[in-house]
């Protein structure tokens, strides 16, 4: 199947490191029944045939059972036969068909039953609103007396149950906003249901004409709708970013007084203890090098895509990547005082300080419920006023405040927001939070880090084509067996200049810090480290050098389109990066970009981004690495790469899965479309209330018109959401363009025909 | 109008029936993966027993 071909790239120097026992153990669950269950996230599922290679792969396995593939979570499930747990076999399974499990941490196990309980609540509230809608329907072709009262208090009985049940997810949030003295939507919302089915008992008792049942339920219906699918979008988006590989490691193995290696959970790793970190592990703690030699990638912390070389007495930031050498440590602070934790604190601070942000629909709300309840109350006087009818003044006040209950302005926003979240989804881009669209959309300040962010953060070879392609390839065949970004960037330029890697290498190995050498026809082969110093890596046969190879760090696609692009639609555009400064100025040459800052630290960087928004600036971050993590906070709305930080996941608005930088154009515009729609449908809310508040004020709102009024105007705001998903770009060209088709449709038709178009138009 | 007296209890109990198949089709897991449920529609050989 062509979609998998993704499964085939695993990097066999990548995948040799399985998490021990006692880390499986750490991120299972015991059944009730004894068994242990335990979940792996496999990111690169992604159809039919990876479930079937998965599973099949899973079940030929005999300490398993039942293994089982979600492909929405991109999680597999199994249960271990026996207490003897042994994960070798099964991460040995799983790659020999090409896919890299990875541990999940034991929280994010939990299942959500958040969405479990919507989904019941909108049932039973689907169920009820189909009953009494029969019921009313028959209430309003004529049924009188004893039948009508028979049916309300069917009706009555279907809906008290059912509005105490699947209005809690209003009530629930209304109480905590009036407890916090403020107005979200959810009040008046709640308001319109209570009072709906109040009033319909208190009519249903007194043997009256009107009850509202069926307009309290549909309405708790629809608006459970929105609420679902905006759930379901946030649920999508988390589980999509927490199935990706993990930065920070569940624990260690310490290396006891006597030698004896115990894996430990990261919190009982103190200060002084001596630490193993294998080839491609991640250091768990800030710790000092006690014995061995290796290279390492401290991108995460640095920003540097190069990597440093540890030695004995090199010390290293916890959330590094060991990469070619085993290697000892003596941990130097406890995880909680590390640099990860450290950028944790950091960041917590700066999310305090970020601009409040007030969601739009309560903002909305906050103008809106007012209005409506002083509208009712003036209704209510009036009434009085005129009648002195205290009863049929209070009925035509509840009838305002039921026909305005904010349906339409209840969907309006999250309908937008969920589809505007499938459409980025299409596109790689996901949404973590509603409110993040919003955001985006007021942006006018956009701030890059350089490595990882606008570059690829990858190195790649300079100059592939002028290398022999005898040399290319003993080269190529050598970085096949390393972790090293520069021998994975030379097996790269290989695959991709068609140059197949020699065979025959025997007795390879790698020198920690130096390079990698091997035997080919006899004669002794080293890539590496130049022994005349300098930047680069060598290839030499014996002691002669064969060649030198220079890597650059490449610009991710798209990136000066995305700029220019930017910058046309007046988003001014910043680099800030933790590079050198001379580094940082070639590439914003390369990209033309003015505005530039390097050499920074993460406290610049939050100081810049504060600074810009002092000045009134509306900032969109986009970063990667985990220096960048409090800015991320600190900005308005942050977006990362699907590669950084999981911290810095964490803290974004929105992560994008592919290479292209194109998806900050894209969610920018699909942001702006968005915010129109939402416009348009506050817009159709309001016209929809200039028609029906007339109407309720001056009593003529029966069950029949609240109904037909509420389920229309929800209808309309659906539908006009769902236009996002069209290719148009500007409101009602696509109308225009389904009339102009329609139009010439019709016209070819009649042509056909040999009518006359006029006359059927 | 006795016709009512069954005809709207058979109603009422035949959307109970439903909503109830629903639920316990949610409690048992059956909505946890729709995309993983469209692809497992085309495999011939896997049995369709829900876990």
């Amino acid at each position: 199947m062509s979609c998998c071909a993704g499964g085939t790239t695993v990097n066999a120097a990548a995948s040799t490191d399985v998490p021990s026992r006692d880390a499986v153990l750490h991120s299972s669950q015991k059944l009730d029944d004894g068994r242990i269950r335990t979940v792996l996230a496999v990111p690169d599922i992604h159809c039919g045939g990876c479930i079937r290679k998965v599973e099949g792969a899973l079940s030929a396995l005999r300490e398993l059972e039942e293994p089982r593939v979600n492909l929405s979570t991109k999680r597999v499930v199994f249960h271990w036969k026996e207490d003897d747990i042994d994960a070798v076999p099964v991460f040995a399974a799983l790659r020999r068909v090409g896919y890299e499990p990875n541990l999940i941490s034991p929280d994010a196990i939990v299942v959500d039953d958040t969405r479990k309980s919507l989904f019941r609540a909108l049932a039973v509230a689907g169920f009820a609103a189909g009953n009494i809608m029969l019921l009313s329907v028959s209430v309003w072709s004529g049924a009188d007396a004893a039948t009508r009262d028979l049916f309300h208090w069917i009706s009555a009985l279907i809906a008290i149950p059912t509005v105490g049940y699947a209005g809690r997810v209003f009530f629930r949030p209304a109480l905590r906003a009036l407890a916090a003295r403020s107005l979200n939507m959810d009040v008046p919302i709640s308001l319109a249901i209570l009072l709906a089915t109040g009033m319909s008992i208190f009519e249903t008792w007194n043997h009256g004409a009107h009850a509202y049942f069926d307009a309290s339920v549909t309405l708790l219906f629809f608006l459970l709708i929105g609420r679902t699918l905006d759930h379901m979008m946030r649920e999508r988006a988390r589980d999509a970013v927490a199935g990706l590989a993990r930065i920070t490691p569940d624990g260690a193995t310490v290396i006891g007084e006597d030698g004896s290696r115990h894996w430990h959970p990261l919190d009982e790793v103190e200060a002084g203890m001596c630490l193993h970190i294998a080839a491609g592990d991640r250091i768990p703690v800030d710790a000092t090098v006690r014995e061995g030699k290796s290279d390492i990638d401290a991108a995460i912390a640095t920003g540097e895509s190069v990597p440093i070389t540890a030695q004995e007495g090199t010390t290293l930031s916890a959330g590094m990547l060991n990469l070619t050498g085993p290697l000892v440590v003596e941990a130097a602070k406890a995880a909680k005082d590390s640099f990860l934790s450290e950028m944790l604190r950091m960041l917590d601070a700066a999310e305090g300080g970020a601009p409040a942000y007030r969601k739009l629909a309560d903002r909305a709300a906050a103008v809106y419920a007012p209005v409506v309840h002083l509208a009712a109350l003036f209704t209510f006087l009036g009434w009085i006023w005129v009648t002195g009818d205290w009863r049929q003044s209070l009925f035509s006040a509840i009838a305002v405040l039921i026909i305005t209950c904010p349906c339409a302005l209840g969907l309006a926003v999250p309908i937008v927001q969920v589809v505007a979240a499938s459409r980025l989804f299409r596109k790689g881009i996901m949404l973590r939070d509603g409110t993040a669209l919003e955001k985006l959309a007021q942006v006018d300040h956009v701030v890059f880090d350089k490595t990882g962010t606008l570059t690829v953060g990858m190195p790649r070879l300079q100059d592939a084509g002028k290398h022999g392609s005898r040399v290319l390839g003993i080269a190529a065949a050598l970085g096949t067996n390393s972790r090293h970004p520069y021998s994975q960037a030379l097996a790269q330029a290989a695959g991709e200049n068609n140059i197949r890697p020699v065979v025959g290498l025997t007795d390879v190995r790698e020198i920690p810090g130096e390079g990698i050498e091997g035997t080919l026809d006899g004669e002794r082969y080293f890539l590496g480290r130049s022994a005349a110093g300098g930047n680069g890596v060598e290839l030499r046969r014996g002691d002669d050098v064969l060649d030198l190879f220079r890597f650059e760090d490449r610009m991710r696609a798209n990136a000066s389109e995305t700029i220019s692009a930017l910058e046309q639609q007046d988003i001014a555009c910043e680099i800030l990066s933790g590079d050198n400064g001379e580094t940082v100025a070639q590439a914003a040459q390369a990209l033309g970009m003015t505005d530039w800052r390097g050499d920074l630290r993460p406290a610049d960087k939050i100081a810049r981004v504060q600074a810009l928004q002092s000045m009134g600036h509306k900032v969109l971050m986009v970063g990667d690495g985990l220096n960048d993590t409090p800015s991320l906070a600190a900005a308005d709305v942050s977006m990362v790469p699907s590669k950084a930080a999981d911290i810095g996941r964490q803290a974004a608005g929105l992560v994008f899965l592919h290479e292209g930088l194109d998806a900050v154009t894209s969610a920018v515009t699909v942001a702006h479309r968005a915010q129109a729609l939402i416009r348009q449908n506050f817009a159709l809310a309001v016209l929809y209330n200039i028609i029906a508040i007339p109407l309720a004020v001056l009593g003529y709102a029966s069950p029949l018109v609240a109904a037909l009024a509420m389920s229309g105007s929800s209808i309309v705001v659906i539908l006009n959401a769902l236009r996002l998903n069209e290719a148009a770009s500007t409101p009602f060209s696509s109308i225009g363009a389904w009339l102009t088709r329609r139009g010439a449709r019709r016209a070819s038709g009649n042509a056909r025909h040999g009518k006359h178009g006029v006359a059927t138009l | 109008m006795n016709v009512l007296l069954f005809l709207i209890p058979t109603a009422l109990f035949l959307g109970a029936l439903g909503l109830a198949a629903f639920l316990w089709s949610l409690k048992s897991g059956q909505y946890s993966d729709l995309d993983g449920a469209a692809w497992r529609a085309l495999n011939d050989d896997e049995d369709d027993k829900p876990l």
